[in-house]
């Protein structure tokens, strides 16, 4: 195991992270604010309480998976995407490193800064309302897995753009909309009963739901499943990123 | 007894043993373009070897497949007697490589850079020996500027720092003096020339003859994926180096005398001078014949020189395919 170089990798992405720390901590803070104030404090006022959870503390978990979400597929995505663009990948590619080598130091690094994201966000919520954590456990392990799994969907989504635009259509037209019809900013029990069965095909409603119930301990679907399909998503994800490096897909000749 | 040789792995390597051993290499891309075709070649231990070959010739893909930067369609490699597919932990951990293009980190220090590069390739961290570096590089003073701000010249050199940060054994340099200008480049042959007293061996590929002829122990010609030649630097130029015997005459000749007509010598347009080409290898130059025959004919000269042929003059000839 070369753990230089996983370290050399990991500090090298974390570094670019604190390098641009506006962009990468305080932008995602700003809008989930943004979300509070207009969801949570403006319109979150208006409504009733779901499942016996206020509407501002409802949203918290939602909004928090939300942000995991785009933030793990765009920092790990364009982890990986840069050095092709520029060419320094010749350097990765020469290196004495497995694979495994090459994905812990960079999916751990983008889901560290998942992490620290989602934390930052949790704190922030906790000033606009009041809510408690009755599974903090179950919330933290979700929250880790949730952070790897998207990383490593962002890391393949790296490898294979091969311009900006690739890199920016999968967040954009497919897991921003998997996320808003996810049940983020409600619970799919409101949903008619047609829609609630077409929702069971969005992975997104499995992660927010296993989340929330880590709060509230309600749930649209059973935490089990949740549980077992986060699981799933990471072991696809897996084998994504293995098949890439067996095939040499879009980095090596 | 060669195929008993051929099983042997390990092999366990001596002082004796090339370095890099090259063997059946061939490369074909996804689109059907063979790049490499049953490349065999050896470099020797602590030599600077060039590989010399017009654009498209395939010295990037060979140095590519040593390097691991492109999988080898058959064929194999050992550096230091670990293959590079099979052991490419070992393999790669002796090789620094140069590469052709100026791609670095346009937002790291030239520091940060060159450390993460010692990290990747499994070293410690070793901030004396990365000083040292930066220094023989003179880039100490740059070593907390952001590569983007400096010169090509010095990104050269942090590429250059970046390959030698894990104390390569040998050491690929991929169109080093590529762009680059004359004052620079004679500090880069100095260089070169410096790591190879310290052990290093060194592979460099160029367009510039005079490059190769500068620095080169030895000279491998690639053209169209095949490695057509590898020779002694010296024994090369004397091989394939003709020479030219220039006489300048006393008084213009209007033509050569019939007797005299020969494909090996002509006669200067204004008539002032004739030149003579002769191989340097074979037994008869015909030099005393030719000055007899001139004195025969009454034809004095004032004054004469030879020339040999320069390596860019054998290449050229070498990749046209006329020896």
């Amino acid at each position: 195991m070369n753990v230089y170089a996983i370290k050399a990798i990991y500090l090298f992405e974390m570094a670019r992270t604190w390098r641009t720390l506006m962009q990468s901590i305080a932008s995602p803070v700003l809008s989930t604010s943004l979300y509070f104030i207009v969801f949570g404090a403006a319109i979150g006022s208006r409504m009733a309480s779901i499942e016996g959870v206020s509407y501002g503390a409802f949203i918290v978990p939602g909004l928090i998976m939300l942000s995991i979400l785009t933030e793990s597929i765009s920092n790990a995505s364009f982890g990986i995407y840069m050095p092709k663009f520029t060419g320094t990948i010749y350097e990765l590619l020469s290196a004495p490193i497995s694979a495994l080598e090459t994905v812990i130091g960079y999916v751990g690094a983008a889901a560290t800064k998942s992490i620290i994201i989602g934390t930052i966000i949790l704190i922030t919520a906790r000033l606009f309302v009041d809510f408690s954590i009755e599974h903090p456990f179950w919330m933290i392990t979700f929250l880790i897995l949730t952070s790897i799994t998207f990383s490593l969907f962002g890391f393949i989504i790296g490898i294979w753009a091969d311009s900006f635009q690739k890199l920016q259509v999968v967040p954009l037209m497919i897991v921003t909309p998997l996320a808003f019809l996810g049940g983020s900013f409600y619970s799919i029990s409101m949903l008619p009963p047609f829609w609630q069965k077409v929702a069971l095909f969005n992975p997104v409603v499995y992660l927010v739901s296993g989340f929330r119930w880590s709060f509230y301990g309600v749930a649209d679907v059973d935490v089990g499943v949740s549980l077992g399909m986060t699981f799933l998503f990471l072991l696809a994800c897996l084998a994504g990123v293995w098949w890439i490096f067996r095939t040499g897909y879009r980095i090596k000749a | 007894m060669k195929l008993l040789d051929s099983l042997e792995t390990p092999r366990r390597s001596s002082a004796s043993d090339p370095i890099i051993s090259v063997s059946g290499l061939s490369k074909t891309y996804a689109s059907g373009f063979q790049a490499l075709g049953n490349v065999d070649l050896d470099i020797r231990r602590g030599e600077i070897f060039a590989l010399l070959g017009p654009n498209g010739a395939g010295k990037t893909s060979l140095i590519s497949i040593i390097c691991g930067i492109v999988n080898p369609s058959t064929g194999r490699v050992l550096a230091d007697g670990h293959d590079i597919v099979r052991d490419y932990r070992a393999a790669r951990t002796i090789i620094g490589l140069v590469p052709q293009e100026l791609t670095t980190d346009a937002f790291e220090t030239v520091w940060a850079t060159v450390n993460f590069s010692r990290g990747l390739f499994g070293k410690p961290r070793n901030p004396a020996y990365i000083e040292k570096i930066l220094k023989d590089l003179s880039l100490w003073e740059k070593k907390d500027s952001k590569i983007m701000t400096l010169s090509g010249g010095m990104k050269r050199r942090v590429m250059i720092a970046k390959a030698l940060s894990h104390e390569p054994k040998i050491l690929f340099l991929d169109e080093p003096t590529a762009g680059v200008d004359v004052e620079l480049r004679r500090d880069m042959w100095e260089m070169v020339r410096r790591l190879r007293e310290s052990g290093v061996t060194i592979i460099l590929t160029t367009h510039y003859i005079e490059e190769a002829e500068e620095m080169a122990d030895r000279i491998g010609v690639i053209s169209k994926g095949e490695i057509i030649l590898v020779e002694d630097k010296d024994v090369l130029m004397q091989k394939l180096g003709k020479k030219q015997l220039t006489l300048h005459l006393q008084s213009p000749l209007r033509a050569l005398p019939p007797d005299l007509r020969s494909d090996n010598l002509l006669l200067s347009e204004d008539g002032s001078e004739l030149v003579y080409t002769f191989d340097t290898q074979s037994d008869e130059t015909g030099i005393a014949g030719l000055l007899r025959a001139l004195s025969k004919h009454g034809i004095d000269f004032k004054d004469l020189q030879t020339k040999e042929s320069s390596l860019e003059e054998i290449f050229v000839s070498l990749v046209r395919g006329r020896p």
